[in-house]
């Protein structure tokens, strides 16, 4: 389920739609597409009204999560397959059919693949052929559904920078859907974050990482802590203390801070804003994550470098550099 | 160029789905299948019922008493409840060999046991005939010893495990094949035996299945009719059975009679039908997929 | 240090659950009783014909004209059975419509209801005082006792294969494969003919070998409609018996044999269909 939104897609860019499953991203992206129809509103293309225009007469180029090739096609009639669809009058002739598959495979690097089947290549070789076949009619704007979710972790990313590489290349309006924030976060010129049907925020990676518009927006970007703070002066305050955190226009009082992992610092317990216990520790890849066990018995994560150890048991001190508050 | 995507309160047309054909396409099919059917399926049906009710009630009836037609239903009973029971054994040990071990040659002894599907039923009556005839194979061995086989009550129960050989084994199959090993397994680390694995967590699991086609074997042994009509002989009041029965009366003109007898296997067709339906429906995934026939 | 066994023929792999023994001897014991030996009987009667003594048999023109007739009304109605069985089959699983249910358990009635009573029941509808034969009559046409009533049993026997073969992969086909053609502006039409029918291609074709393999064996429900007139409307089944009530044990067995080597050859043209078909696409 959609609720009201307006979302302008700039010409040219590469548009990544982030949320959990249910969001309704994938059902935004049908009805872009014009597989699904919205109960209201009005799909535009650069100024066109095309609500009413049946999915064939969009001009979208469609990749489907699983490709939704057809297997009884070889690679070259797949990707030939929207050209010949086109009425007599429209349709190019076979040779300039022939040249522009030839070209899109060797924009896809799959150059001596005409032949083979669907059930002959990997995952990877699929997913290519897909978007090869969706870029073969010239789509005024592309359109991908969890490009990359069916596959394995290595080829996930050299497939992320192979399609950057393309649309920096071809300079395609693209939008994708997915939920996982890496690849979003990585691949969009800008996000747009989606909740329960709701268009929470857009805007660039960064845009979003360090101004989230909302607290949903931040818990899905990320791990984050809550605390309850106190906004007094323009300030946020924690435990009596004064904290960096500037405290919204309008939020006066009690409040929740919301704080990312690396936004803490072990400090002498006497000039802390938190204080506990250190109950465990974890290394991994150069940085160490510590659960932090509080007076009332709730758990704190802190990301540090892997530097001094914290033994279990050890009292801390923990100082808030940084943090999120919400009005509302 | 710019696509936006605005939802405003001006309520949009709806084009149909993408993935359907247009409503009156759609009309036009469902009402080819629903005729079709209806002509070819349900009208000869409601004939059988019709024609045997052409006359009234008390001639309908009439046709039961008969001592022949008695002796027809007894026989058709008898049939059933020896060539059911057999299968079943057979099935189930089938099943537990095939599907809860590795042998080479598995595939091969799958096909064979399918072989009775993909013979006319008259070859499948012909073949008991060469083995047991007077001038079959073990013919003069037969008659010597005083046993008859074909023309007698032997010849049809064997035609009829014959032609029902595969229906239990193939729904077991697939099935237990589906559910593996690992339950079983389970049971004999807890330290069960094998037959009270077998009982306590097998059966259980196959259960609907077992159900589904023990029901689809007896609509089977029930209503053969090309094979058992090979060996039978048609002796009335001894070597026939219902179909046979049906036959006989009808080649007579007794069309009432005929399709009185004939009304009451398709009775049993239909309650089959409606349980293997209910089955279908209510316990699919207990059912070995598309094992539907 | 592991002593390696000394590696021993095994005919299965070992396995720790039992029965193996018991159950294998007595599946394979029914399995050589009930079936393999009455068939090896067949085969050791038809051997002994050799191939000159069926040739003989078929040569016959009463037996050349029945196998003609059993063939060839068996072919026209399993390529009837095929194309309504598909349309049934489009109709149930893609259509949403009161009493579908029904309808789709309806579909298995040439199953479960005994040959013997269609036959009769077909019989009497398509005679000439029959509720559908009469009309037929009115526009001139005779179905009953003539190869038309043959081919309509035919076709009522073998419509289940048609429909229960294509219908599982009807309703597997993936909707994003025909919204994929959607939006690479294909119309409906289109979809269809290129992107949904071809792949359902070799079901289609395994439903229509399965019918007409069931059509050219098929006794009880043909008998009483054909009339059975010699030359004209007799099924090679048929001719079966009445070679057996002759005790003319080896022209029925070399009837049959034929019966079986097309039957077999049917079988044989399905595996290839679904073989190519497996290695081609990667589906059956």
């Amino acid at each position: 389920m959609l609720h009201d939104f307006h979302l302008d897609v700039r010409a040219g860019e590469l548009l990544g739609l982030l949320g959990p499953s249910g969001s309704g991203k994938t059902t935004l992206l049908r009805i872009i597409a014009g597989l699904d129809f919205p109960d209201r509103g009005r799909v535009l293309f650069g100024g066109d009204d095309a609500t009413g225009l049946p999915v064939q007469q969009r001009a979208v180029g469609f990749v489907f999560q699983h490709y939704a090739l057809f297997k009884h096609m070889s690679v070259a009639d797949n990707i030939a397959y929207g050209l010949n669809a086109r009425k007599r009058s429209e349709r190019p002739g076979r040779a300039e059919i022939r040249r522009r598959v030839g070209d899109l495979l060797d924009l896809i690097k799959l150059s001596g693949f005409a032949d083979r089947y669907p059930s002959q290549l990997s995952g990877g070789q699929r997913q290519r052929i897909a978007l090869a076949r969706a870029l073969a009619v010239e789509p005024r704007v592309l359109l991908l559904d969890e490009p990359f979710g069916a596959l394995d972790a290595q080829v996930r990313k050299d497939l992320r920078r192979w399609l950057r590489e393309i649309h920096d290349r071809t300079g395609q309006t693209t939008i994708f859907v997915t939920h996982d924030q890496d690849e979003a976060l990585e691949l969009s010129d800008r996000v747009a974050v989606l909740d329960k049907g709701r268009l929470e925020q857009v805007g660039t990676p960064d845009e979003v990482q360090d101004r989230p518009a909302s607290a949903t927006v931040l818990k899905f970007l990320g791990d984050s802590i809550e605390l309850e703070a106190l906004a007094e002066g323009g300030r946020v305050l924690v435990d009596g203390r004064p904290t960096p955190v500037a405290a919204p226009r309008g939020v006066i009082g009690p409040t929740r801070l919301h704080v990312r992992p690396w936004q803490l610092q072990f400090v002498e317990p006497a000039e802390a804003h938190l204080t506990g216990t250190v109950r465990a520790s974890h290394r991994s890849q150069g940085r160490q994550r510590i659960e932090v066990e509080r007076p009332d018995g709730r758990l704190v994560v802190v990301e540090d470098f892997d530097g001094e150890r914290y033994a279990a048991g050890r009292p801390v001190g923990l100082r808030i550099n940084g943090g999120y508050v919400f009005a509302g | 160029m710019s696509e936006g995507l605005a939802l405003s309160r001006a309520a949009a047309a709806r084009p149909r789905s993408v993935t359907s054909e247009g409503r009156a396409v759609r009309w036009l099919l469902t009402g080819i299948a629903i005729l079709f059917l209806a002509l070819f399926l349900v009208l000869p049906l409601l004939t059988v019922f019709a024609q045997a009710l052409s006359r009234g009630w008390a001639a309908y009836f009439e046709a039961f008493h008969e001592p022949d037609a008695q002796a027809a239903i007894r026989l058709t009973l008898t049939v059933a409840a020896i060539s059911v029971p057999f299968n079943l054994v057979f099935g189930v040990a089938a099943a537990w060999a095939i599907a809860k071990f590795e042998f080479p040659g598995k595939s091969v002894l799958i096909t064979l046991i399918d072989l009775p599907f993909s013979v006319s039923p008259v070859v499948s009556g012909m073949i008991y005939v060469l083995v047991f005839g007077s001038q079959g194979l073990f013919g003069a061995f037969f008659i010597e010893h005083g046993i008859q086989i074909i023309f007698a009550v032997p010849g049809i129960v064997l035609a009829t495990i014959f032609v029902t050989f595969p229906f239990i084994a193939r729904e077991l199959i697939p099935l237990m094949q589906e559910q593996g090993t690992a339950e079983e397994e389970a049971a004999l680390t807890l330290g069960a035996s094998g037959w009270h694995a077998f009982r306590t967590v097998t059966l259980p699991n196959i259960r609907w299945g077992l159900l589904y086609s023990v029901l689809l074997c007896n609509a089977r042994a029930m209503g053969e009719f090309g094979a058992v009509s090979v060996v039978s002989g048609h002796i009335r009041g001894l070597t026939n059975t219902l179909p046979l029965h049906v036959e006989i009366l009808y080649n007579e003109y007794n069309f009432v009679g005929a399709f009185a007898v004939a009304s009451l296997l398709a009775g049993l067709a239909l309650v089959t039908l409606v349980i293997k339906s209910v089955l279908e429906w209510r316990y699919a995934g207990d059912l070995a997929a598309g094992a539907r026939h | 240090m592991v002593a390696t066994p000394q590696r021993r023929f095994l005919f299965r792999r070992p396995s720790v659950i039992p029965g193996f023994g018991l159950t294998f001897g007595y599946a394979l014991t029914c399995l050589s009783l009930i079936v393999l030996l009455p068939l090896a009987a067949l085969v050791a009667k038809a051997s002994g014909l050799g191939l000159d003594g069926i040739w003989e048999v078929a040569r016959d023109p009463r037996v050349a004209s029945a196998l003609r007739i059993s063939f060839g009304v068996s072919l026209a109605a399993a390529l009837t059975a095929s194309v309504f069985g598909f349309v049934v089959a489009w109709v149930l699983t893609r259509y949403r419509f009161p009493g579908r249910k029904v309808v789709d358990a309806a579909v298995d009635l040439p199953f479960a209801l005994p040959t013997a009573v269609a036959g009769i029941a077909l019989a009497s509808l398509y005679a000439p005082n029959g509720l559908i034969g009469a009309q037929l009559a009115k526009v001139g046409i005779q179905a009953a006792y003539t190869p038309l009533g043959i081919f309509i049993a035919m076709v009522f026997i073998g419509l289940p294969f048609a429909v229960r073969t294509v219908q599982p992969l009807i309703a597997e086909i993936d909707k994003e494969v025909e919204e994929a053609s959607a939006t690479l502006g294909a119309t409906r039409g289109m979809t269809l003919v290129r992107v949904v029918l071809p792949p359902l291609v070799p079901a289609v074709l395994t439903g229509f070998a399965l019918a007409f393999a069931r059509g050219v064996g098929e006794y009880g429900s043909i008998i009483f409609i054909a009339g059975n007139l010699p030359y004209v409307s007799e099924i090679a089944p048929l001719l079966i018996v009445i070679k057996l009530s002759e005790f003319d044990y080896a022209g029925a067995a070399a009837i049959a044999t034929i019966m079986l080597g097309i039957s077999f050859l049917t079988l044989l043209a399905i595996n290839l269909i679904q073989a190519w078909s497996r290695r081609r696409f990667g589906y059956v």
